[in-house]
């Protein structure tokens, strides 16, 4: 006695969508999301923009300027392209390299420098904005968005949670916890998992039997899909359509970025020559989201150079402008700490604070 | 006013606070229809309707990130885990997130959670059912923990926990569930977190312990009491905060203590408030501080817990260890 494999041919399901080539042509016309010219211009302003930030911070850590840092170069039509699709009451849950979606949707850039250097304002968020400062711990995001997601069901709110891990979060139980709850209660949530091909040095070869981590979703009864994480629209497109299944009580959606972080893990010492190849850099680097984005927009004649340099430029004085306030920022201390552990101080920490303002006051 | 049991009294406050705020919910491993494993949600569901006391898919971790994520929904989630071994599988959730909401949002989140769990010994559980694990939760800043040790006290606690806009970690001793019963209002009313009671007054010897420890705290003063021995005994209420005027001001008076938990002795409750009775009263001290603990290994099987739980003469002879000193 046999029975037929049901795994034979998965991997046909979960075939990577792609709208824009590596040469910048469209391949997948009907695919195209609907987005106007201006949206496409800002599209490729933010990716532009967040590919200099990521330079400056990388030199900025370098000259001990900022604290904790994860480079993002590389992922950033996974990032941005996937944070276009929110709106602004949508409520975003990232992991710690997911940095430029918070900026982008709304935490002024002086406080993502002082969330590096450990200064507790950059994770308050401004009280317009929907959002959980960078997760630490991998996958715990992911259960939380459930539970926000399920919070809008409730209070009958058109909106979406959306929370990003990576390709080793998604060996975490609480990714598979997260999902299988916001399956449970058909919450609009939405779990992009940017597989970047490493989880520090450990290959997605190693993590997981799966060939790919867009059919874990199968497990829990929800889509997923798989798509080019360095084509912009088509991350956009997939993002944007699994808002709507969502607002439209259809449930949540997994969704799986094929993307490529160019840089080390962290500024912390981590050397990926110890983990991969030149050869493996190079590939990565032909499928470059802006360059093939550029060759798209001035086909179409709505980018150009100075554009470009102009982007730069503005970039370039924000960061600066960013930095200053950042170093103009009182510095964090003890009472700080203290004063937003509770509600209310009890005994123990009042008498800490008082402890406290003697040592700070001298 | 009417005697409950100490779980009706629990459902009573559910009930109360269900009623109270529209963004209480309910929600745990079996809650719903079944009414939980000890039947605190009993007729809940049927009462608040699936939206606001609801089951979970069977997974700690999912059930208390949840709430999280709730919470900045403007919701006050009330998550039960079934038996309190099982927050092993929540630590993360509990400790590394739900406790440092404030914190991590330098206060623009918050997290009114309260985390009700059934725990502790002498009722014949398996493995992982009956440990007491407050210290480890006592441990974590951003959390408060509760236990109380009879039904009134239960009521007004939870309602109370529920009320509070930071996490409350709730604990409920299985022993005390259902084995006496007291006069509880029907009506609300509440009982401040971080305040201990004094059960009896004594002028000889303070005991300071919580949760069914108490009662066998009571017992052991009324055993005292036939030797001439008059023994205060406080109840904490809860373990974190800790009302450390009340115990200060008892060992002033009676210049000796025994601290008690039924949890083991190592890194606990019990040996931080030695050390705050040290630091604050050791001029009064007649004799050191001591503790009744128990043993430091995993809590056991069923078999043998009835001689690894601390009990009324493990205190009794503590005591007079003090009063001979």
């Amino acid at each position: 006695m046999s029975f037929n494999n049901p795994l034979e041919g998965i991997e046909e399901k979960f075939e990577m969508i792609q709208i824009l080539d590596e040469n910048g042509k469209i391949v997948n016309e009907d695919a195209m999301p609907d987005l106007s010219d201006e949206d496409l211009v800002e599209l490729m302003r933010r990716m532009v923009y967040t590919r200099v930030l990521d330079q400056r911070s990388i030199a900025l850590n370098r000259q001990g300027r900022l604290g904790f840092y994860a480079p993002t170069a590389g992922q950033e039509a996974s990032q941005l392209g996937s944070h276009f699709a929110m709106e602004k009451e949508d409520f975003l849950l990232p992991a710690y390299r997911d940095v430029p979606q918070l900026i982008f949707h709304g935490l002024p850039l002086y406080q993502a420098f002082l969330f590096s250097r450990g200064h507790f304002h950059g994770n308050q968020m401004p009280e317009d904005m929907n959002a959980l400062s960078p997760q630490i711990i991998i996958g715990a995001q992911i259960t939380q968005a459930a539970g926000v997601a399920l919070g809008f069901k409730r209070k009958g709110k058109a909106n979406i949670a959306l929370t990003y891990t990576g390709d080793g979060g998604a060996s975490q139980g609480d990714f598979y916890e997260g999902m299988n709850f916001a399956g449970a209660y058909q919450a609009p949530a939405v779990f992009v998992v940017q597989n970047n091909q490493f989880a520090i040095s450990v290959p997605v070869e190693k993590q997981s039997a799966a060939k790919t981590v867009a059919q874990k979703a199968a497990a829990v009864g929800i889509p997923g899909y798989l798509v080019d994480g360095m084509d912009v629209l088509a991350v956009y497109a997939v993002v944007k359509q699994a808002r709507e299944r969502a607002v439209n009580g259809e449930g949540p959606t997994l969704i799986e970025t094929m993307t490529y972080r160019y840089g080390p893990h962290t500024m912390a010492g981590d050397d990926p020559t110890r983990y991969r190849t030149d050869d493996m850099d190079d590939e990565w680097e032909k499928k470059d989201p802006l360059v093939r984005f550029r060759k798209y927009l001035e086909g179409k004649g709505l980018w150009s150079e100075e554009k470009e340099n102009e982007v730069i430029e503005t970039a370039k004085e924000e960061i600066k402008a960013a930095i200053k306030k950042a170093d103009q920022q009182e510095k964090q201390k003890v009472t700080d700490l203290i004063s937003i552990t509770y509600e209310e101080l009890p005994s123990n920490l009042q008498e800490q604070m008082e402890e406290y303002k003697e040592k700070e006051s001298k | 006013m009417a005697q409950m049991t100490m779980i009706q009294a629990i459902t009573n406050a559910l009930q109360t606070e269900l009623k109270n705020d529209e963004n209480v919910l309910v929600f745990g491993e079996d809650v719903g229809q079944n009414g939980g494993v000890f039947r605190a949600t009993e007729g809940l569901q049927e009462e608040f309707g699936e939206e606001r006391v609801f089951d979970t898919p069977l997974a700690e971790s999912g059930i208390i990130g949840l709430a999280v994520g709730m919470s900045t929904q403007g919701l006050r989630p009330v998550p039960e885990i079934q038996f309190f071994g099982f927050v092993y599988e929540a630590m993360d959730a509990v400790s590394g997130q739900a406790a440092r909401m404030r914190y991590r949002s330098g206060g623009r989140w918050h997290a009114p959670i309260t985390i009700r769990s059934p725990f502790g010994g002498g009722v014949h559980t398996p493995e992982l059912h009956a440990d007491s694990l407050e210290g480890l939760m006592a441990q974590q800043p951003g959390l408060k923990v509760v236990i109380p040790s009879n039904p009134y006290d239960a009521k007004g606690l939870l309602i109370q926990s529920i009320r509070d806009n930071d996490p409350v970690i709730f604990l409920e001793h299985m022993k005390l569930y259902r084995s006496f019963r007291e006069e509880v209002p029907e009506e609300e009313y509440t009982v401040e977190l971080g305040k201990a009671n004094v059960k009896r007054e004594g002028s000889d010897i303070t005991f300071v312990t919580y949760g069914a420890m108490v009662h066998s705290a009571l017992k052991a003063a009324d055993e005292l009491k036939e030797e001439g021995i008059e023994a205060e005994v406080i109840d904490l209420r809860t373990v974190a905060p800790i009302d450390i005027d009340t115990i200060i001001e008892s060992v002033k008076k009676t210049n000796r203590a025994v601290v008690i938990q039924e949890a083991q002795k190592q890194a606990g409750v019990a040996a931080n408030i030695v050390t705050e009775i040290q630091e604050r009263a050791i001029l009064h001290l007649e004799a050191p501080v001591l503790r009744v603990a128990a043993p430091d290994t995993v809590y056991p099987f069923s078999e043998a817990e009835e001689v690894w739980l601390p009990n009324h003469k493990d205190i009794v002879e503590k005591a007079k260890q003090s009063i001979n000193f």
